[in-house]
């Protein structure tokens, strides 16, 4: 059943959005590298980085054995430990939704599908549509859209805002996740931009990467991403998610995120219901920090199950 | 329906205490060595005071001692300096400029290799935050020793055709906010330039000045190129009194420049003065508020707010007011206030006692005048000497907050609304050391530059420092340049 939304939704008024000063921006980002995160605070962070990763297999090659050994993985982090927490939801493409809705049945783990001609979204409008609404009729919690870059970058403000809009309506109780594909978007006055497009139109969360274009998620991205949620919040009280997606492949780096989450928006976004990882490789390598923090001593990547 | 207040509340971010509370991160401190006591440092050997005193010097966050320095009076300046003309008139005045480059370099390279135990002294004795000495004050002061190694051996080139020579015996003063990065400041510039010095550290940071004493010794310079004599007051007068010095060199108080001014009236003396400053800190409507937000901390909040040229004063233009100094309250809850060696501290301990006292004055003054005081909600340790960052917001340019050099965490908000009232209200104060200038617009930068009144602007950051870049004031935030070429002139003559 999808509920049709009835508030009039506009484009925002950009002569009120800050310009974005990218050398400032990096420093900020330097500050929250130099935190040091040790014992239980190191602890506590990296089971809520977990807890926050979407699992994700967005390849061409997927079948559905991988599909099926990656829903399991998700439930079953690394049985061997006590304490561990499964991760937020697993994401793949469309056709295969519904498999891993069955697979994950009787967990909390939600189904996330990519949609909108991803990762490209050169496509139109109707088939957008209706590819989110294949996610969504087999079992999609949430769904990862692409913005059209092409039109956003010629100035076609209005043409993006409409389509998430769209998407957003197709959604029905879905979760709408919008990428942005920062990579493409060449300044952070973009990111900020595309950001408040995509707020405005309705996204529950903004997404950094599709993860295929080089640079995927970047810090100081994330941050001017952070900061226009923390500007909405401030004139609407509504809150956004935020997830960067795509090279995030190490707990050190994972943590450094956090803390920049934890001092942008602070505690009511400390939870995977605000916060993401799009991430494949990550959740390695956090179970073997946190192993190491059990142990003392580091293990092999082999006592690690790769799916 | 809710009112703006409430919705302001309702919408609060809550920043303060979080349920992902950082672990205490201490900086080790088993690698260090402080003795438990100091000798002057005279003519290349540790002696004592001819009086025998010795004063503590304490760690201000925990009120502990740490060691005790010796009392330099005016019998043991008289040795420093004699021992530094001696070596002025048979060593170093007749060194290749090349060979004394290479003294240098040395120094800086060692300075560099004991970086890590340097920063640890300096935060035990001074009270910064350890991720400041370990990232700004040490690595800083072997740059400056660096960049002015470089310019030994190349004074004709800095001055053609102007025949620069040495001046002789430089007296030299530096205050307790940059111990290390003080004494490199002075020391550097004055031996690529062919002088000797007798330098006296801040009573209350003496340390790091005496480990650079030891530094010295083991770099093979020449015995009394560089002498360091510790003391309060007397010692330095003692300095400014000898007559067989040839230029002062000072950073500290306003109050005590003008006493030195007075003092060299009339005498063959030299001198460069870095003083006191109060910098306006002014943010456009079209500026890059979130970025210009962490320009405003960095600005007052660096070194607890005992910098000469901090961003004391904030001017916000009317159009964004509200919300900058809606995003200054939440970004003032996320500085973490505590003991200066973790390595997350933002603001550590204030510097001294007395000066803990003069800082709690002005806020009690600014309280009393009327504007609206604000502090951040965070916790301070019992023990020892700390102050929670304080806002005073709707200051008015009579208030005397915003009038006088208060040297700690406490930043005075005033509004604007056209660019003529900005600059007026910026240059209306008897200090002219430095601003800083937050705005999208290149031309607007350029206009706010030619007009106001101080030393060192910053255009979209604040606080930056660099050796290439020469750093001073106008009016009675002193003369003379330090850094770059322009920081060797103070020890030239043509």
């Amino acid at each position: 059943m999808r509920k049709q939304s009835t508030t009039i939704l506009t484009l925002p008024d950009f002569s009120k959005t800050p310009s974005i000063d990218q050398v400032g921006v990096e420093e900020r980002v330097a500050r929250f590298q130099t935190r040091s995160i040790k014992k239980e605070s190191k602890v506590q962070g990296l089971k809520l980085a977990l807890n926050m990763i979407d699992l994700t297999t967005l390849e061409g090659k997927d079948t559905e054995g991988k599909v099926k050994q990656l829903c399991y993985k998700a439930a079953h982090l690394h049985d061997v430990m006590q304490g561990i927490p499964t991760v937020a939801a697993v994401c793949v493409y469309p056709t295969f939704v519904k498999l891993a809705k069955r697979c994950l049945e009787g967990t909390n783990i939600k189904v996330a599908s990519v949609a909108t001609a991803f990762p490209s979204g050169q496509s139109t409008r109707k088939v957008k549509i209706s590819d989110t609404h294949f996610a969504v009729d087999n079992g999609a919690d949430e769904v990862d859209m692409v913005i059209s870059r092409g039109e956003f970058l010629e100035g076609n403000y209005s043409y993006v805002f409409d389509e998430i809009a769209a998407v957003k309506q197709a959604c029905g109780t879905a979760r709408l996740k919008v990428i942005l594909e920062t990579g493409e978007l060449s300044t952070l006055d973009n990111v900020r931009r595309a950001s408040e497009i995509a707020i405005y139109a309705g996204a529950d969360f903004i997404k950094t990467s599709t993860g295929k274009i080089s640079p995927a998620a970047t810090q100081p991205v994330t941050l001017v991403m952070l900061e226009t949620i923390r500007d909405y919040y401030y004139k609407t009280g509504k809150m956004v998610g935020m997830k960067p997606a795509g090279g995030i492949s190490t707990a050190k780096i994972a943590l450094q995120y956090l803390v920049m989450l934890r001092e942008t928006l602070g505690d009511k976004w400390l939870s995977n219901e605000w916060y993401r990882f799009g991430a494949s490789s990550l959740a390695n390598d956090i179970l073997m920090q946190l192993q190491k923090e059990q142990d003392g001593v580091y293990q092999s990547g082999d006592y690690f199950s790769k799916d | 329906m809710a009112t703006t207040a409430e919705k302001k509340k309702q919408n609060s971010l809550g920043l303060g205490d979080s349920k992902w509370a950082y672990a205490a991160s201490p900086e080790s401190t088993s690698h260090i060595n402080i003795k438990p006591q100091y000798e002057l440092f005279i003519d290349g050997k540790f002696v004592k005071p001819s009086s025998g005193k010795y004063f503590d010097t304490i760690n201000p966050a925990t009120e502990e001692k740490l060691s005790s320095i010796a009392d330099a009076d005016e019998k043991d300046v008289d040795k420093a300096v004699k021992a530094a003309r001696k070596t002025y008139t048979n060593v170093w005045s007749k060194m290749p400029a090349k060979e004394r480059g290479k003294y240098i370099y040395r120094i800086a390279r060692l300075l560099q290799e004991r970086a890590r135990e340097f920063s640890v002294i300096e935060t035990l004795d001074g009270g910064k935050p350890i991720r400041e000495s370990r990232d700004i004050d040490i690595p800083l002061a072997a740059n400056h020793f660096f960049y002015y190694a470089g310019w030994a051996d190349k004074l004709e080139y800095a001055f053609p055709n102007r025949k620069p020579q040495s001046l002789g015996v430089a007296g030299q003063i530096i205050p307790w906010n940059f111990p290390l990065l003080m004494a490199a400041w002075k020391i550097a510039p004055a031996l690529a330039t062919g002088n000797t010095v007798v330098l006296k550290p801040a009573e209350t940071t003496s340390l790091t000045a005496l480990k650079l004493a030891e530094l010295i010794a083991d770099s093979g310079l020449p015995d009394g190129v560089v002498n360091i004599v510790t003391g309060a007051g007397r010692t330095g007068a003692a300095i400014v009194n000898h007559h067989d010095i040839d230029k002062i060199a000072f950073t500290g108080s306003t109050d005590v420049g003008k006493l030195i001014q007075k003092a060299i009236a009339g005498t063959k003396k030299k001198a460069t003065l870095e003083l006191g400053g109060k910098a306006a800190n002014i943010i456009f409507e079209d500026a890059p508020i979130d970025q210009a937000v962490e320009g405003i901390i960095n600005g007052i909040f660096f070194n607890q707010g005992h910098v000469c040229c901090a961003g004391s004063r904030l001017f916000v233009q009317e159009g964004v007011a509200d919300i900058v100094i809606r995003k200054l309250k939440d970004r003032l809850e996320t500085l973490i206030v505590g003991d200066p060696l973790d390595k997350n501290t933002d603001i550590g301990a204030i510097n001294s006692k007395a000066q803990l006292a003069t800082i709690n004055k002005y806020i009690e003054i600014g309280k009393k005048e009327g504007a609206d005081f604000y502090q951040s909600s965070c916790n301070i340790p019992k023990k020892g000497y700390f102050c929670k960052p304080t806002l005073f917001l709707n200051a008015s340019q009579s208030h005397r907050v915003v009038q006088e050099e208060i040297f700690g965490p406490v930043l005075t908000i005033q509004t604007f609304r056209t660019v003529e009232e900005v600059i007026e209200k910026a240059n209306n104060i008897p200090y002219g050391l430095s601003a800083g200038v937050w705005t999208d617009k290149g031309s607007k930068i350029f206009n706010m530059t030619s007009k106001l009144r101080a030393g060192v602007i910053w255009a979209n950051t604040y606080n930056k420092f660099d050796p290439t870049s020469p750093f001073g004031g106008y009016k009675e935030s002193g003369f003379g340049r330090e850094g770059g070429l322009h920081g060797l002139m103070g020890y030239l003559k043509f």
